[in-house]
């Protein structure tokens, strides 16, 4: 087991992730925020914080996507539905999907295909923590990345984050 | 994560866990039905066959609505106009619909046991729809869903069920679940009309006066006097069936509190239940059939995904 980024470096990273995307997007006005459950809330949770605190008094559209109904795999495993709440229309907006790990891209792939059933978005960007190079199985690549990291198949990348796991940091197993 | 069946025969053979897993998937799909888009793509490569041996409004419209809302194909088959009429077995019947390629088949027979005795000769997961007197398992998994929409829960809930015990397949399906949720539960009609060792068998209250189980309960399940399947006269008129079991505005007033008033539908109005009553703010009778479609899509979705399992 390996650590990738220790806490402190996690929120610097953070903080950076928050940086360049108000750098593309000055005043998030048509821009909004989706994390995908289960597990890039946690990373969407703390952008939306950062960015609270950068542009204070300006409210941030923030929605969560769950995309367990639009995987490719259900007759292979059946995986726990999470909350979805996007509690206003896409259509027109510029939208940053946000997730911890990029691994092979089918998670971004149904995420896609799942916010398109609630409009029709200006653009689609991604950002992810963790971008696992070369292990990508669809055309899928991370708009704004954390960190990118070499690894094989078979090793883990997990993301533990306060609220949930305890200990913050994010290991290679 | 799984369901411990790969049919749905009854509430009967579930777990409490599964029953649990069933509700907690339904309310992720009740979000799905508030979308622009009220589709996802989970069973597209799914075939339902929806075999209706009896009449039915509500429950077939539902089951439709839930596959069409999951992507799967649909086949609808209503016996007259079938080869039914021609004498042939439901065996054969169903074997031939099988022969195209069906996954699923959701059902409703007027013979008790029917989808379980199908579940012993074919591989397609069954959906019981409802089977004569016995079971109509999504009824009880929508009406369950509906009082923990209300309640937050059913552990510890008092549901009262009033009127024909004895002929409803709803009335089994429920005390089968809330009994296994852990809700008190208690049968209110006329003597005639329930069945006589329910108390001992599952451990319930049994009342034959409306007013002291209204007193008692949180939430009052109102079943439909089923004037198709009494045979034999059970109670001497409607009118009097009206005046002793109907819910009435002038009964609920008399109560100290508001409880929350069911009903599987269709509603024989002015029989066992007043009009009033019924379209009150009290009655959750229409949000019953829109959970309806969100519990049916939970129960698709869950049996389809262990197919090959």
């Amino acid at each position: 087991m390996k650590t990738i980024l220790n806490e402190h470096h996690l929120s610097l990273t953070i903080q950076r992730l928050c940086h360049q995307i108000l750098e593309n997007h000055l005043d998030l006005k048509d821009t909004v925020l989706i994390g995908i459950q289960p597990r890039g809330i946690y990373v969407s949770d703390r952008l939306v914080r950062e960015l609270k605190k950068e542009l204070p008094g300006q409210p941030v559209n923030y929605g969560l996507l769950d995309i367990t109904f639009y995987r490719d795999d259900v007759r292979k495993q059946l995986l726990k539905a999470n909350h979805t709440n996007i509690n206003f229309t896409v259509e027109n907006k510029h939208v940053i999907l946000v997730d911890d790990v990029l691994f092979t891209g089918r998670t971004i792939r149904a995420a896609m295909d799942a916010l398109l059933d609630f409009g029709r978005p200006a653009s689609v960007e991604l950002c992810v923590l963790i971008d696992r190079r070369f292990s990508r199985q669809l055309p899928i690549q991370p708009d704004y990345i954390g960190k990118s990291i070499d690894s094989f198949q078979s090793q883990k990348v997990k993301v533990f984050w306060k609220e949930k796991d305890g200990a913050e940091e994010v290991v290679l197993m | 994560m799984q369901l411990s069946s790969k049919h749905l025969l009854g509430i009967r053979q579930l777990t409490a866990q599964d029953i649990q897993l069933i509700l907690d998937t339904a309310s992720q799909f009740k979000e799905v039905l508030q979308r622009p888009i009220k589709k996802v793509p989970s069973l597209r490569d799914v075939t339902i066959v929806n075999l209706f041996y009896e009449n039915s409004t509500r429950t077939r419209i539902s089951f439709e609505l839930a596959e069409k809302r999951l992507s799967a194909d649909t086949v609808n088959f209503a016996v007259s106009g079938s080869s039914v009429s021609k004498g042939e077995s439901l065996l054969d019947t169903v074997n031939n619909i099988l022969s195209m390629k069906v996954d699923m088949v959701v059902m409703r027979h007027s013979a008790t046991g029917a989808p379980h005795f199908l579940s012993k000769h074919i591989q397609a997961s069954i959906i019981n729809a409802g089977d004569g007197i016995n079971e109509h398992p999504t009824q009880a998994l929508l009406d369950a869903f509906s009082i923990t929409e209300k309640l937050q829960s059913l552990r510890g809930k008092k549901i009262a069920i009033v009127g024909d015990i004895m002929h409803s397949r709803v009335a089994l399906s429920n005390i089968y679940l809330l009994r296994k949720m852990e809700a008190e539960v208690m049968v209110v009609g006329p003597p005639t009309l329930i069945p006589k060792y329910l108390q001992e068998a599952f451990d319930i209250r049994v009342e034959y006066n409306l007013l002291k189980a209204l007193q008692w309960c949180d939430v009052a399940n109102v079943l439909r006097i089923q004037l198709e399947r009494q045979n034999q006269v059970l109670f001497s008129s409607l009118r009097e069936y009206n005046l002793a079991y109907g819910i009435k505005k002038s009964v609920l007033a008399q109560l100290k509190k508001e409880i929350v008033i069911m009903h599987p539908g269709p509603i024989n109005r002015g029989v066992e239940i007043d009009s009033d009553v019924a379209d009150s703010q009290q009655s959750v009778i229409l949000q019953q059939v829109e959970n309806g479609v969100a519990v049916r899509m939970a129960v698709l979705y869950l049996l389809a995904g262990q197919r090959e399992s």
